[in-house]
């Protein structure tokens, strides 16, 4: 028998809006002026919490952070998709995600600054606990969906993780079940190009992210991750399809971490500040400032009014975390168990004062 | 004898391995370019090469895996676990294979290989990255522990590891990095695996400890002198194969015997270590063994609160005072 080519496969790449603000008007999602509006607070809100944070721990006020600068579009425009009944299981790198879906502010200025507490996310909401080992919570989302789709309950589940967790055993074994399963999910890879000083290129061998989707048998895209509405389009498609049993979609947003891994590193050390440069160009919220511009929707002085009412929102977050009293001893048993052992309830009153 | 921190003691063993023994390589999530979370692979990748110094992918359960399959290829493989927390993501590959591959070979092959994890809570890093996980190794056979207190154990330690022909895992300390001492100049000076060391000799009381808590253990016996106790600190420094001779033959001088151990108390290794001594030491024992320990919580977030759950000097001070007042 002759050789014959068994299958073959594209891999699509998302873009609407170019860098001079100019959009392909048929991709345009269709959004009203408020809605983009809103777009463009929550991205601000988004970069105002960060460069607040990284502030606050330069005075010691919380601890090490990690920065979203430059992902802003791909986390805002991700979650503006979301609605509030799916559920959403991120990485420690998308505050502007949490932000977006309304997680109280204050709140996650307590989770960095030092405080488990700051991760009770309010009643109603469906974010689970900031993950911080990476990609090992690609599984619990899978199992979030199969549990929503034996319920019957027509939601999606969203994991959030960064390029660095594709090369998880947990990445694999999680994205196979979803496959093989049909599940309700909807991976949104945060592809910025970096894990601490490892560049993308150590990371795989593949051209893109993306593609490993098709070999769990559904489809991958890569969406430009500094172009919000892009963003916002692949992941409502992504959601839409996921909520009506399609099952699983995987979303890569080529995006790019401007800042340092986190407050302990210094990125001087092992990569270009030429790169880097590059991307400040290629900043999302310079380029959606440029696209609303076009439509009417933005000026100096709209800039200027959304920037202050932005930083008085982040004031009064940093308020309330610093007025929240800090966990007595005791509670740190709270919830270690239904029941505590006699030991550990020896244990507690001994640390109590 | 050189004065050096733990940190330049473990990388001057590295260098010195490396040098000496070109089947000796190194590799881990961010140890090349970036000379590893902790520094501890500091001038390697410029010094040996690429070829050598390797990146890898973020895949620990691969990271421990490969290194198998290279020490049973030929070469000494030192792979770096960024900490030991993520060595439980490795779990299969240590305890399935690297302990068992050996003696389920019927000896036909062998795994000189280490597997470097810092670890230890304290650094306010929270509940999934602060852990104390040396009895999961301990608790397995096939693999040996080495837990090092000093600079000059570090780099004894870390070399005999790297020459020795069974997979070990070596656990180091986040808190001990910058800590300083005297190391030795010679290259062949070396500290076998399985040989305990007594840091401090005294007659009223034995304390048994291991890594930072050694440390922390010798402060506590400092204290302890003003008050006219006198206490013998035996450090472990291998948890795995353990050296019993040593503690034993301590605590049936000294009567009495109060084990540290940073992890969590529920079947942690100190219950381990006072179960040795009652078995071979009842007759000599004047108070019953005194266990201090981690709290049986995960590491809370908060700095403050994070002490409490982690043994102190003031904490060993006051189990000794207890063992020696007989207030239990
Ligand atoms: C299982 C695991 N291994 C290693 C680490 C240490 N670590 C923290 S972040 C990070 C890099 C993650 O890179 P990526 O997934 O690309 O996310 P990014 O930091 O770029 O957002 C590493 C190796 C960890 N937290 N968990
Ligand atoms: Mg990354």
């Amino acid at each position: 028998m002759p050789e014959s080519i068994l299958a073959t496969f594209t891999v699509k790449r998302l873009e609407i809006i170019a860098p001079d603000g100019t959009a392909d008007e048929s991709l345009v999602p269709d959004l009203s002026g408020d809605e983009l509006r809103r777009i463009y607070y929550l991205l601000l809100l988004t970069r105002a919490f960060d460069g607040r944070a990284l502030a606050l721990q330069r005075e010691g006020r919380i601890g090490t952070y990690p920065s979203v600068l430059g992902q802003e579009a791909a986390q805002v425009g991700s979650a503006f998709a979301i609605h509030e009944r799916d559920w959403v299981f991120p990485s420690f790198r998308e505050m502007g995600a949490h932000l977006t879906l309304g997680y109280p502010l204050h709140q996650l200025y307590q989770y960095w600054g030092g405080d488990e507490r700051g991760l009770r996310t309010p009643d109603g909401m469906n974010i689970f606990p900031i993950c911080v080992s990476v990609g090992t919570h690609i599984p619990h989302a899978a199992g979030a969906a199969l549990a929503a789709k034996l319920r019957g309950d027509r939601i999606a589940v969203i994991a959030y993780f960064g390029d660095g967790g594709t090369s998880k055993g947990d990445f694999h074994e999680g994205f196979n079940l979803a496959g093989v399963m049909g599940l309700p999910t909807v991976f949104i890879c945060q592809n910025n190009q970096w894990a601490i000083s490892v560049p993308l290129s150590a990371q795989t061998a593949s051209r893109s992210l993306a593609q490993k989707a098709v070999a769990y048998g559904f489809d991958g895209i890569q969406v430009d991750g500094n172009d919000v509405l892009a963003v916002y389009r692949a992941t409502r498609e992504a959601l839409e399809k996921a909520r009506g049993g399609g099952g699983p979609t995987f979303i890569e947003c080529l995006t790019y971490r401007m800042s340092d891994h986190t407050t302990s590193d210094d990125a001087s050390r092992y990569r270009s500040p030429e790169e880097t440069e590059q991307w400040r160009e290629r900043d999302p919220i310079l380029r959606y400032e440029r696209f609303l511009a076009k439509r009417g929707l933005w000026n100096e002085d709209y800039a200027a009014e959304m920037k202050g009412k932005a930083g008085g929102e982040i004031d009064e977050a940093v308020r309330r975390y610093e007025s929240v009293p800090p966990p007595a001893p005791g509670e740190m048993f709270d919830f270690v168990s239904g029941e505590l052992s006699a030991r550990q309830q020896r244990q507690r009153e001994e640390a109590s004062p | 004898m050189s004065e050096m921190t733990y940190r330049d003691a473990l990388n001057l063993a590295l260098k010195e391995e490396m040098r000496r023994d070109p089947s000796v390589v190194t590799w881990g999530e961010d140890v090349a370019l970036y000379e590893g979370s902790f520094k501890v692979t500091r001038g390697l990748l410029a010094e040996f090469g690429e070829e050598r110094v390797k990146d890898t992918p973020i895949s620990e359960n691969t990271i421990v895996g490969v290194s198998i399959g290279a020490a049973m290829g030929g070469l000494r493989p030192v792979a770096e676990l960024m900490t030991v927390n993520f060595a439980l993501l490795a779990m299969d590959q240590i305890v399935n294979h690297m302990a068992k591959i050996r003696s389920m070979f019927g000896g036909q092959t062998r795994l000189p290989m280490v597997v470097r994890a810092p670890g230890g809570g304290g650094s306010q890093l929270g509940a999934q990255h602060s852990q104390s996980l040396e009895t999961y190794f301990m608790h397995c056979p096939g693999i040996h522990v080495a837990v090092p207190a000093t600079p000059a154990d570090a780099r004894g330690l870390l070399k005999a590891s790297i020459r020795d022909n069974n997979p070990v895992m070596f656990l180091e300390h986040e808190l001990l990095y910058n800590s300083k001492g005297e190391v030795p100049d010679d290259t062949e000076s070396l500290v076998p695996l399985g040989k305990a060391e007594v840091k401090r000799e005294g007659k009223d009381v034995t304390i048994v400890a291991y890594s930072r808590m050694t440390i922390l253990a010798l402060q506590a016996a400092a204290e302890l002198e003003k008050e006219g106790i006198s206490c013998e600190v035996v450090d472990l420094r291998t948890l795995s194969p353990l050296d019993t001779e040593t503690f034993i033959a301590s605590v049936n001088k000294t009567g009495r015997a109060v084990v540290v151990e940073e992890c969590w108390r529920a079947a942690g290794l100190g219950g381990h270590l006072a179960s040795i001594i009652a078995e071979e030491c009842f007759d000599r024992l004047l108070a019953p063994v005194r266990r201090v320990s981690g709290l049986d919580v995960p590491m809370p977030y908060s700095r403050k609160i994070e002490k409490l759950c982690i043994p102190q000097v003031e904490t060993i001070a006051a189990a000794v005072r207890d063992v020696m007042s007989q207030k239990y």
